[in-house]
């Protein structure tokens, strides 16, 4: 079928490091990022626990260079620090010396500046500028000129796989001759309006997550960005990239089952899976390591619990959610997975599923709650969303 | 390479289109700079329960989809994508509100859950049971253009054979408060407003949705074929013309090749100079323009591309949106240009088939 892409650059900022390094250090020494909230306030505080990147917003502006006077909101900054890492990592110099392009995912956008200032808008003038910073696409567009890049923009939303499915766009829009280049991934900031959402659900732990766990209570929500180059592999060779690893497959589709939980027999997320494998031309016996959705509501568990079982059957490879480290960071949560999912293949090591005591008493599904060692060339990647959307990315290594 | 073929349109807008034949009810509208859209009643596509609590967008989006796929002749597509420049507004001002207000109390989840911007192409997705691909893009001015892309990759390399792809938006109480402070919306005192010769800033904002069916086939109920889609980020006005020029080259056409070329004007007069090339080398080329029957919104374009469809399959001018006096015998090739404020240009080419 389609040939794999290369990544030749990767950057992230989550609530267990500000880049790369940090982030891979922290995985690798089993360091949480789930803590208290600080940065704002909320009825919940207590009640819940956050994945929070411990960094303000104005220390967030300072590191970006763009002055007080902006109009960023929180998930713009943390998606324009990350983009740039990545198109640093990759060595490009100037994003338009070729057909270039940046596929963002967000699911809040700037809605934790229009929850602040929704009513103060009337009174204060000072603050309107953050009115166009709403909409999805508004972050994107900042990203873009923070990185110098004038050319294929757009923004992927459709909630917790958002990501997955920006960077499929980016995969099919290199093999198909479209884009040269293209920065993929997402971003999403925390935000009264998705704590309070996700606590009307129900599906809001008030503990640290337990992916997997029978005694399971609910997510954690966290906050991030990550982002992965993508380049032709006219590129790669032109300017002696060191190419990353390679998306190699993918696949999305619809549960078509409720709006916002999946189906017992976890049918979107089988079909995204069949059709990642289909696309890569790999069998499950390829794929080394899964790092699972595994946001450790009673729900997600059991539904990609169940369809992992489907396609693995009785050979289920090594699988852990990082969501204990990171909690469930909505749009950029396939980004950063993403970035976890080439730093296994690189340095040949499956992160640990944290906080698990209790196997489900559905099935006989354990995750690796140790750092291990091994040897891989495949890892599949799963994000699924609201709306039943499901999507599944392989990540090889050659 | 398969070619893309419109097979089924719906389209819901400020004017009455829904099941009217094209443009045969226009009515103009200068002194309002909000224009709501004319709904058509939901009983025969919604179940009556449902209803209440649904979105407009939803509404909307449902009818309009249900439509186009009524008249492609499809029950299942394969892949359903949808573009949407705010999303469910009207639901998250609700959940926004009861947060603020409650200090985070009392609240409830339907909202909440209404208001994610992929909620348009999942209710969708759940009213046809479709497990397809299903995507949702949210980019300003883009959203429909970036889903149009995308399904027209899906039908040509053989991805999918059919796509349900849409565009939707929806207007709400205080984002139109808040629009008005941010001086994107016409003034009051500026009226009447118009389109074209426009000597003031801001937009008429409006709603709607615009549904497409996409299939690899060519049948009786088929509007016109995709050659191209292209957009990019942002342009100064002085780039737009070698912009244009550039893409009609990649795809072997000429400025001359375009037999009538449909433009995004909105009255804005400090962003309508993107349009001079109506002036330049468009100067013998016959002109659309829409805005002025459907308002401005994120994806109005997906109005403009269900005239531009309508045009191509009827081949015909009608003279409600034709912005120089010019006519061809026949509209072979139509090339679409849209952008709002400086950003989100996109270009498309629909050809007679």
């Amino acid at each position: 079928m389609s040939k794999k892409v290369a990544i030749t650059g990767m950057g992230i900022i989550s609530s267990i490091g500000n880049n790369v390094e940090e982030n891979y250090h922290a995985l690798v020494n089993g360091k949480t990022g789930i803590s208290s909230i600080e940065n704002f306030e909320t009825v919940h505080k207590d009640v819940i626990k956050v994945g929070e990147i411990k960094l303000t917003n104005q220390q967030l502006a300072q590191q970006l260079r763009i002055g007080t006077d902006n109009d960023f909101s929180r998930t713009a900054m943390l998606g324009a620090i990350a983009a740039k890492q990545a198109v640093e990592n990759a060595g490009i110099q100037n994003m338009n010396d070729c057909r270039s392009g940046l596929i963002s995912a967000t699911s809040v956008g700037g809605m934790d500046m229009t929850e602040k200032y929704y009513y103060e808008y009337f009174e204060n003038e000072a603050c309107r500028k953050y009115i166009t910073s709403h909409d999805a696409g508004d972050s994107s567009h900042k990203i873009a000129e923070h990185i110098g890049l004038k050319g294929f923009v757009t923004t992927v939303s459709t909630a917790c796989s958002s990501a997955a499915n920006a960077i499929m766009l980016g995969a099919r829009m290199i093999q198909s001759g479209q884009l040269d280049r293209v920065v993929v991934g997402g971003t999403d900031a925390l935000a009264k309006f998705t704590i309070n959402g996700f606590k009307t659900l129900m599906i809001l732990s008030d503990s640290y997550n337990k992916p997997f766990d029978n005694n399971r209570k609910g997510l954690n929500l966290g906050e991030a960005a990550a982002f992965l180059v993508l380049e032709s592999d006219a590129i790669v060779q032109k300017e002696n990239r060191k190419v990353l690893a390679y998306v190699s497959g993918f696949g999305n589709a619809n549960d078509a089952f409720h709006q916002t939980a999946s189906s017992e027999n976890g049918e979107g997320a089988f079909l995204a899976m069949q059709k990642a494998l289909k696309t890569a031309n790999l069998k499950p016996s390829d794929i080394d390591y899964i790092n699972a959705h595994g946001t450790a509501t009673p729900n997600n568990d059991l539904s990609e619990g169940r369809a992992i079982l489907r396609i693995f059957e009785a050979n289920v490879p090594e699988f852990s959610s990082t969501k204990a480290f990171t909690g469930h960071t909505l749009a950029a949560a396939a980004a950063i997975e993403a970035v976890y999912s080439v730093l296994a293949l690189q340095h040949n090591v499956i992160f640990p599923n944290l906080n698990f005591e209790t196997p489900m008493v559905e099935f006989d599904l354990i995750p690796q709650t140790t750092l291990k060692e091994k040897t891989m060339h495949h890892v599949l990647s799963n994000s699924f969303g609201f709306g039943g959307n499901c999507s599944t990315v392989i990540f090889s290594k050659n | 390479m398969k070619t893309c073929y419109i097979n089924g349109v719906g389209c819901i807008s400020t004017q009455n289109t829904f099941e009217t034949e094209f443009l045969s009810e226009v009515a103009i509208n200068e002194t309002e700079n909000v224009l709501f859209a004319n709904q058509p009643s939901y009983k025969e596509f919604i179940p009556p329960a449902a209803i209440r609590r649904m979105a407009k967008g939803v509404k909307m989006g449902i009818a309009a989809s249900t439509k186009a796929l009524k008249e492609a002749n499809m029950e299942m597509p394969d892949a359903i994508i949808t573009g949407t420049g705010m999303g469910c507004v009207e639901d998250s001002e609700k959940f926004l509100q009861a947060i603020l207000d409650n200090n985070e109390e009392f609240l409830t989840p339907t909202s909440f859950i209404q208001s994610t911007h992929n909620t348009v192409g999942g209710q969708i997705a759940l009213g046809l049971q479709c497990k397809g691909y299903n995507f949702t893009y949210v980019n300003g001015a883009v959203s429909f253009e970036t889903a149009l892309l995308d399904a027209k990759m899906q039908v040509e390399n053989e991805e999918a054979n059919t796509v349900l792809v849409g565009g939707i938006d929806e207007t709400s109480k205080h984002t139109l408060d808040l629009f008005k402070l941010a001086h994107l919306i016409k003034k009051e005192e500026d009226k009447p407003y118009s389109v074209l010769q426009s000597n003031t800033k801001g937009i008429v904002f409006s709603e709607g949705a615009s549904f497409f069916v996409l299939e690899n086939q060519k049948k009786e109920s088929s509007y016109a074929s995709i050659q191209a889609v292209s957009m990019i980020s942002a342009l100064e006005m002085d780039e737009v013309q070698n912009y244009i020029e550039a893409f009609l080259t990649s795809n072997n056409l000429k400025a001359s090749d375009i037999d009538a070329v449909v433009l995004g004007n909105n009255g804005d007069v400090e962003f309508d100079g993107y349009y001079a090339i109506s002036n330049t080398i468009f100067q013998e080329t016959p002109q659309v323009y829409y805005k002025h029957l459907s308002g401005e919104y994120n994806t109005a374009s997906s109005f403009g591309f269900w005239v531009a469809s309508n045009i191509i399959k009827n081949q015909e001018l009608p003279e409600a949106v034709m912005m120089n006096a010019l006519q061809k015998e026949s509209y072979k090739t139509v090339l679409l240009y849209n952008q709002y404020r400086g950003k989100d240009h996109s270009l498309i080419v629909l050809k007679k088939c």
